[in-house]
């Protein structure tokens, strides 16, 4: 028996190679979202991977330092370091803010790490170009997708820093680039008043009398010091040494030093869960607006192409053609016009679309996989209005009066 | 194949009920012999179309008996349960217009009916072709139906009613579209086609230019046949 839908489409295939390019353009729309997705989950794992952290030390009751901002004192590491378990401890901080390099400015995280040598929590564990951090201030290392050049300048609040290392997929969990600075200098950018800020408060300490007592002037000069330096970091990453328990160690610390903690899969938790539950959602919904859009689509150009052939079905059925036969015909018509969507879509989000969203785009072959078999359950749903006006084609049409 | 024709007997149609009941078909009688191709011609809302779609097993008649070759198909209900594969195997269609199926080449359209019962594709190309032979368009057998003339449109459609050898065919007003040399030359390959494979064939039509062609004529008036001698012309 011949195949009446192939014969049907290659008599009008270029109506149905255009038809297939438009609706793959939409299911490639469809693969970038699901794509999108991956990326954030993606960006989230590397945020997590790239930290080098087992332990994440942050003020208590926060949900810090990515999802809730926590502040802790720089020197809890210490007591932290000297218990049990706990191989390396550095402290860390992270500030999302608007870089300026030159006429430009870009938006990153910017991340406040102590110096020490690689390997070190919070630093990046590799480089693509240049070297780590190894001055106390003004230097920095930026993630590639910044678009910073090994020595450019940057302006991080009112200084500037020499880029001296390039990084590569060191992003947040929104996916902004990160750009690591030296500890002392991420405080300061972090907490660092205007000028006209640090003098009001300046006077207003000096005329506070609990503060500016006479015969003891030295504690205006103490006071004074304390409100312009900043002791906080945001969190303390801890690395365990081996054969430790992470959530024994971790227990320990909330014990002991009264501040949270978490363990890996509580952060990916946090931050898969929490962080970007809100995006996830939007997308899902994205996806399945976008799914109910393709079969509409499919429906409606399957069952205009069905209303085409009336007097053919007619004729079909006349000569004894059985319903599963035409039912055949216009199923593998819709499943070829997703196939062909399909690899459209397939092509154009991995060569075309992915590689200018601003967002990284993961596309996973088990997404593919799901994805085709969407496309060819969506068509299958999406012939059955127009199976159902072709089932009640009378016959008889072909036959005049 | 052939057996004896196609003989129907009071055939009746009614459709709808009560007040409303309209009787399109009163008692109709025809018979048509193997090799014999009969014009059926009556004017507009005679039934003419309501008999052919009950010849042609599309709508169920009222009352009446119908016999096609030695089967008893229809006894005040149909006797033959499989409507579709009797409309494929033993009655041939030829319709006003030749309505070809615009995305299978020649061969395909005429080879789908034989294919469509089971018989393997090689086969059924083949009796196209034979076909194609003796309605002289084997040179178009691999055309596709729009690079086709009308006269040649409608012996491709004429060779799709004969592929499956049925005992009878109903050809819908075959030469309506055609000039007069056309039509006299498709009337004239139909009588040929009766002869050839013993079909019985009932040709409606009103069209003036063929009705002296046949030898045997029914009338259809208020829903009754009247049989009468045609001229029967040669062509």
């Amino acid at each position: 028996m011949i195949s009446l839908a192939g014969r049907d489409i290659m008599h009008a295939w270029g109506k149905f190679v255009f038809t297939g390019m438009g609706l793959g353009l939409l299911i490639g729309i469809t693969l970038s979202m699901a794509g999108i997705y991956r990326g954030m989950v993606d960006d989230g794992k590397a945020l997590l991977d790239n930290s080098g952290a087992d332990l994440w030390v942050v003020q208590q009751g926060t949900l810090g330092p990515y999802a809730e901002p926590s502040s802790i004192y720089d020197d809890v590491w210490r007591g932290i370091r000297s218990m049990p378990g706990v191989a390396r401890t550095a402290n860390v901080t992270y500030l999302t803010m608007q870089v300026r390099q030159g006429e430009r400015d870009v938006r990153t995280m910017v991340t406040g790490v102590t110096t020490g040598e690689p390997g070190t929590p919070g630093w990046p564990p590799y480089l693509v170009a240049g070297r780590q951090i190894t001055r106390d201030h003004y230097e920095a290392v930026a993630d590639i997708a910044s678009g910073f050049r090994l020595g450019d300048h940057l302006q991080i609040r009112r200084s500037r820093y020499t880029v001296v290392g390039l990084t590569r997929r060191m992003v947040s969990s929104s996916g902004d680039p990160m750009v690591f600075i030296p500890l002392r200098d991420a405080q300061e950018a972090q907490f660092l008043k205007d000028n006209d800020a640090i003098h009001q408060q300046r006077q207003r300490t000096i005329v506070n009398p609990s503060f500016n007592r006479p015969g003891a002037p030295g504690v205006l000069d103490a006071v004074i010091a304390s409100q312009s330096t900043n002791p906080f970091v945001n969190a303390v990453l801890v690395q365990i040494e081996p054969g430790h328990s992470a959530e024994a160690v971790a227990e320990s610390i909330r014990r002991w030093k009264r501040l949270t903690v978490y363990t890996r899969s509580q952060m990916k938790e946090i931050l898969i869960g929490k962080l970007i539950a809100t995006s996830s959602r939007q997308i899902f919904m994205f996806l399945v607006i976008l799914s109910i859009v393709s079969a509409a689509i499919v429906a409606f150009i399957i069952y205009t192409l069905t209303l085409g052939k009336i007097r053919e079905i007619a004729v079909l059925k006349l000569i004894g053609t059985k319903n599963r036969t035409i039912v055949g015909l216009i199923m593998q018509q819709s499943i070829a016009l997703g196939l062909i969507g399909f690899v459209v879509g397939k092509i154009s989000a991995t060569l075309l679309m992915a590689p200018i969203f601003p967002k990284y785009v993961l596309l996973e072959p088990l997404d593919s996989v799901i994805g085709f078999a969407a496309v060819v359950v969506i068509c299958i749903l999406a012939s059955i209005v127009a199976i159902r006006a072709a089932l009640k084609i009378d016959p008889a049409e072909a036959i005049g009066g | 194949m052939a057996g004896k024709g196609i003989r129907i007997e009071g055939l009746k149609k009614r459709y709808g009920s009560g007040d409303t009941a309209v009787d399109a078909l009163k008692g109709v009688d025809i018979q048509v012999a193997p090799g014999e191709v009969v014009g059926l011609v009556g004017p507009s809302g005679s039934g003419k179309s309501t008999l052919l779609k009950c010849l042609g097993a599309v709508i169920e008649p009222t009352a009446g008996r119908m016999t096609l070759g030695d089967e008893v198909i229809y006894d005040d209900a149909w006797k033959v349960k499989d409507l579709r594969a009797l409309r494929r195997d033993k009655i041939g269609f030829i319709f006003q217009a030749p309505y070809l199926i615009p995305f299978l080449d020649v061969t395909d359209n005429v080879a789908l009916l034989p294919m469509l019962a089971g018989q393997p594709n090689a086969e059924a190309r083949s009796r196209a072709t034979e076909l194609f032979k003796a309605l002289d368009v084997e040179h178009r057998a691999r055309a596709m139906p729009s690079q086709l003339s009308g006269g040649e449109q409608q012996r491709i459609a004429i060779a799709r009613g004969l592929v499956n050898r049925p005992p009878v065919i109903l050809a819908d007003e075959p030469t309506a579209p055609l000039d007069s040399e056309r039509a006299l030359a498709v009337v004239k390959i139909l009588n040929q086609m009766a002869r050839q494979y013993e079909t019985a064939i009932i040709v409606v039509t009103h069209d003036e230019k063929i009705i002296p062609t046949f030898r045997r004529i029914y009338h259809i008036r208020d829903g009754r046949t009247e049989e009468e001698a045609g001229e029967g012309r040669d062509i």
